[in-house]
């Protein structure tokens, strides 16, 4: 078993100068990486016999709207033999495509469908990338921050056409904040305001 | 529940021997074919599982042994065409809504549609998200709703003992009370 001060020794030892930047935080190790070497480092923790990391556990996005390269990617890894986890994080925006995993390890098929599915980044040379979660013929990425949280349509059944049909969302009541501040929970500002001039 | 009265017991058995005397006596009874068909229907409300998410769960509690809805003639059915009611137990996605109404479309008439927990009833905790339809009444008739999230296994029996006495009931407007 490694402590994670050993592994971030081995792990800086066999990625050299594919590290950007390590962190340990709340004994976890986080390694950042460029997008274009991800495949390489990836296979390095992998194959290195001191560090074999033999499982992918996730991959994730997370969306950070004010940066530059809004996306980062996050990869989760597990070593069976040594008992320690590495995160291996790359950024990167809406348009620049991130190579895919799935030549390392064939279980990042399926998340970086996920990833595709939910933040829209896309990943160059993936073997069969499509919709994973969302309905087929959904638009938009759900997960971004800038999608809405009730989305842009809604299904019903049509009697006419005897079909499901997908229509413009129309919410009949509007989305409310219970913050316990006030008895006037849902009313909007507009409503507040008047309410204290009185 | 549970509780057995004497009272009823007796009148039960009453009624049962004297049908039986009649059947002895005579070799038929005389009622209406639609009291026949009513008591048939009631009788024998074959669900189908249509367990969606942590509801689903409670549905199975209700069909075991602690509940046992077998004695009230409900025998779980896995083929829509074999059943009489759908039990929509929890979330109803966007995705999975086309294959409910085509699981319903399958059921042979009469059918009934019981739409179990918060999320089936209009969405619950997840009316506001983009995946989930806004209760399953959007989609398909509903019968009966049962509230909880989830209901319990009792809520369950409770609301399946509801459409029976809906289906007594018949197409009547007026209520009997």
């Amino acid at each position: 078993m490694l402590t994670v001060e050993d592994l971030k020794h081995e792990t800086l030892r066999a990625l050299g100068t594919a590290v950007v930047q390590s962190t340990i935080e709340l004994g976890e190790l986080s390694l950042w990486v460029p997008r274009t070497r991800i495949a390489e480092v990836l296979l390095a923790l992998r194959d290195d016999p001191d560090i074999s990391m033999n499982q992918l556990m996730d991959v994730c996005g997370v969306d950070y709207p004010e940066r530059p390269e809004r996306f980062e990617v996050v990869y989760q890894l597990l070593s069976l033999r040594y008992n320690v986890r590495v995160r291996v994080r790359i950024q990167t925006d809406e348009l620049t495509p991130v190579p895919t995993a799935t030549g390392v390890f064939s279980s990042a098929g399926w998340f970086e469908r996920e990833v595709w599915d939910l933040f829209g980044i896309t990943f160059s040379g993936h073997p069969d990338l499509r919709r994973i979660l969302t309905d087929d013929g959904f638009e938009g990425h759900p997960l971004r921050k800038d999608f809405p949280l009730t989305g842009y349509v809604e299904v019903r059944y049509d009697e006419t056409q005897k079909r499901v049909i997908y229509e413009p969302v129309k919410l009949p009541q509007d989305f409310r904040n219970f913050d316990f501040l006030s008895p006037w929970e849902g009313m909007t500002d507009v409503q507040l305001q008047r309410e204290g001039e009185k | 529940m549970g509780v057995i009265d004497p009272a009823q017991l007796a009148k039960a058995n009453a009624l049962a021997s004297s049908l039986g005397e009649e059947v002895q006596d005579k070799g038929f009874i005389l009622t209406k074919l639609d009291d026949l068909f009513t008591w048939a229907r009631a009788g024998s409300i074959w669900p189908m599982t249509f367990g969606l998410a942590c509801c689903g769960i409670e549905m199975i509690h209700a069909y075991m042994s602690r509940y046992d809805i077998d004695r009230l003639g409900m025998m779980p059915r896995s083929s829509p065409r074999q059943a009489d009611v759908m039990i929509v137990a929890g979330t109803l996605t966007n995705k999975m809504a086309p294959a409910l109404r085509e699981l319903y479309d399958q059921m042979p008439e009469p059918r009934y549609v019981i739409s179990m927990g918060s999320c089936a009833n209009g969405g619950g905790y997840y009316h506001y998200s983009y995946s989930v339809v806004r209760g399953c009444d959007r989609i398909v008739p509903v019968d009966i709703y049962i509230p909880g999230c989830p209901p319990s296994a009792e809520a369950m029996v409770y609301g399946l003992m509801q459409l029976q006495r809906k289906i007594r009931r018949g197409n009547k407007v007026i209520k009997r009370v």
